[in-house]
């Protein structure tokens, strides 16, 4: 297939405080085994050579695993494709001529620090308020010691996949954290190691949520349907359960 | 230890209290469609002697209409939080927006609840103002001297503006069930995967049921009548 001409519609924004704006872009020789964000690449090299200021995104491992990369593509958190991050989105997905917008992350939690890169520590702060285990270090103990039953430990695998990019966030009508912050808790609520602090970090937890000025979760499992590691609102349920309890019983 | 930070104001206790009040007015209305089902038998002093019994119950009834009022508020305050909540969440909204479809449930149901809920509750005010304090008709029953709320209703729905007001609003009503009962299992935390699907559909199943069933029987007093 012969390499693809593309129209890009991008949200510029010098900094925090300055006002965006979208500006358009042609790039040319766009083929189609490229990644989004090696057709970013493009773009900023053409950029450079017109001694422009390139556009600002983020991107570390490119492929799927850090949760650094983000982009509303279209309307949608991490582009159509179901599954995956906007690194692994590739070019063979558009057509030559297309006109594609793309967006940053968009939440008052999150501010846009340039172009299309968030500051997404508002997750950081959640995860210092609970989103760990108090364990002291010693000898590492044999992997099985503690009995997990199978059920529960790929439940827990299945939330720990959670990368944390904020995908639930920019897909919600609402910009709630709640997939992000359900995942958390309940990968820790699953396994024996999380059981100590059970309580304690759904409070924290969801009190952290709501301070950092996150939407409420209207339902809408627009989140489940973004997340590129497809995690289940059900996750989100738990975690509701998981705050009457502490809600109820205290610490 | 210090005391766990939580609320009954916070996003989830909040959710939750939408969610208990929000089935709560649901089970208020299949009672409510139930007695009107009278209504379709065309006997006048059979709705009259149902509507009396609520009339009798003294300062009971205010028991119960304060519940419902306060299920209502709780219900009302909650919604108009979650919708001014997302606007200061999101000040900048998006230029395209898709659905992303797969598992996502965010139809025209889900993203309209503020509004159909506006809309029903200028509906139900109108609905207490024009039946409940409408005019006082008697009618005698066995010897006995009660209000005739049947005459009035017969009156009321001979209007095509008001029958087109109730059917109009109720269609609302369907849309605003259909994503509400779903989702109140949702925000108690009830649903498993396994059970997703069914409470969806029967959550569907109620909407059109309740929505179907009181805007037939005004359609229903017009063309008959």
């Amino acid at each position: 297939m012969a390499d693809m001409t593309l129209t890009l519609k991008i949200w510029r924004q010098k900094d925090r405080k300055s006002p965006g704006k979208f500006v358009t872009y042609t790039v040319e020789n766009v083929s189609e085994h490229m990644s989004f964000l090696e057709m970013m690449d493009v773009l900023n090299e053409q950029l450079i050579k017109k001694g422009e200021d390139v556009v600002e995104f983020d991107n570390d491992c490119r492929e799927g695993i850090c949760g650094m990369c983000s982009l509303v593509i279209n309307g949608r958190p991490h582009g159509q494709e179901h599954g995956t991050a906007t690194c692994q989105l590739h070019m063979r997905k558009f057509k030559d001529g297309d006109i594609i917008v793309v967006e940053p992350w968009r939440a008052a939690a999150f501010p846009v620090l340039k172009d299309l890169a968030v500051d997404r520590t508002a997750f950081d702060r959640i995860m210092a308020a609970g989103g760990y285990t108090s364990i002291n270090v010693g000898g590492a103990q044999d992997a099985n010691a503690i009995p997990i039953a199978k059920r529960a430990s790929d439940e827990a695998m299945d939330a720990a996949s959670c990368i944390g990019c904020g995908a639930c966030v920019a897909a919600c009508p609402n910009a709630s954290a709640s997939l992000f912050v359900a995942a958390k808790i309940s990968q820790l609520a699953l396994l024996p190691q999380g059981q100590i602090e059970r309580r304690r970090r759904a409070a924290n937890m969801v009190a952290q949520m709501d301070k950092e000025g996150f939407g409420d979760c209207s339902n809408h499992a627009e989140c489940e349907a973004v997340c590129p590691k497809e995690i289940s609102i059900t996750h989100i349920a738990r975690m509701k359960r998981e705050y009457f309890k502490a809600m109820a019983l205290g610490e | 230890m210090p005391a766990l930070p939580t609320s009954l104001w916070s996003s989830v206790a909040r959710k939750a209290l939408m969610a208990l009040t929000g089935l709560a007015l649901i089970g208020f209305l299949a009672v409510h469609l139930l007695g009107n089902l009278i209504l379709l038998t065309g006997n006048a002093d059979a709705f009259n002697l149902y509507s009396n019994i609520y009339a009798s119950m003294g300062s009971f009834l205010y028991v119960i209409e304060a519940g419902l009022v306060a299920f209502f508020l709780i219900h009302i305050v909650s919604g108009v939080t979650v919708a001014l909540g997302k606007m200061k969440a999101r000040p900048v909204s998006y230029e395209k927006t898709a659905n992303a479809g797969g598992p996502s449930r965010k139809t025209i149901s889900s993203t309209t609840m503020i509004y159909t809920g506006i809309i029903v509750l200028a509906f139900l005010v109108f609905h207490v103002t024009t039946l409940k304090y409408g005019a006082h008709y008697e009618t005698t029953i066995h010897g006995e001297k009660m209000r005739d709320l049947h005459k009035l209703i017969i009156e009321n729905f001979a209007q095509p503006g008001i029958v087109v007001t109730y059917v109009l609003t109720m269609l609302l009503l369907g849309f605003h069930l259909r994503h509400g009962f779903w989702s109140a299992f949702q925000s108690l935390g009830a649903l498993q995967p396994r059970l997703s699907g069914l409470i969806y559909t029967i959550g569907v199943l109620i909407a059109i049921i309740l929505a179907v069933g009181f805007l037939f029987i005004p359609l229903w007093i017009f063309l008959t009548a």
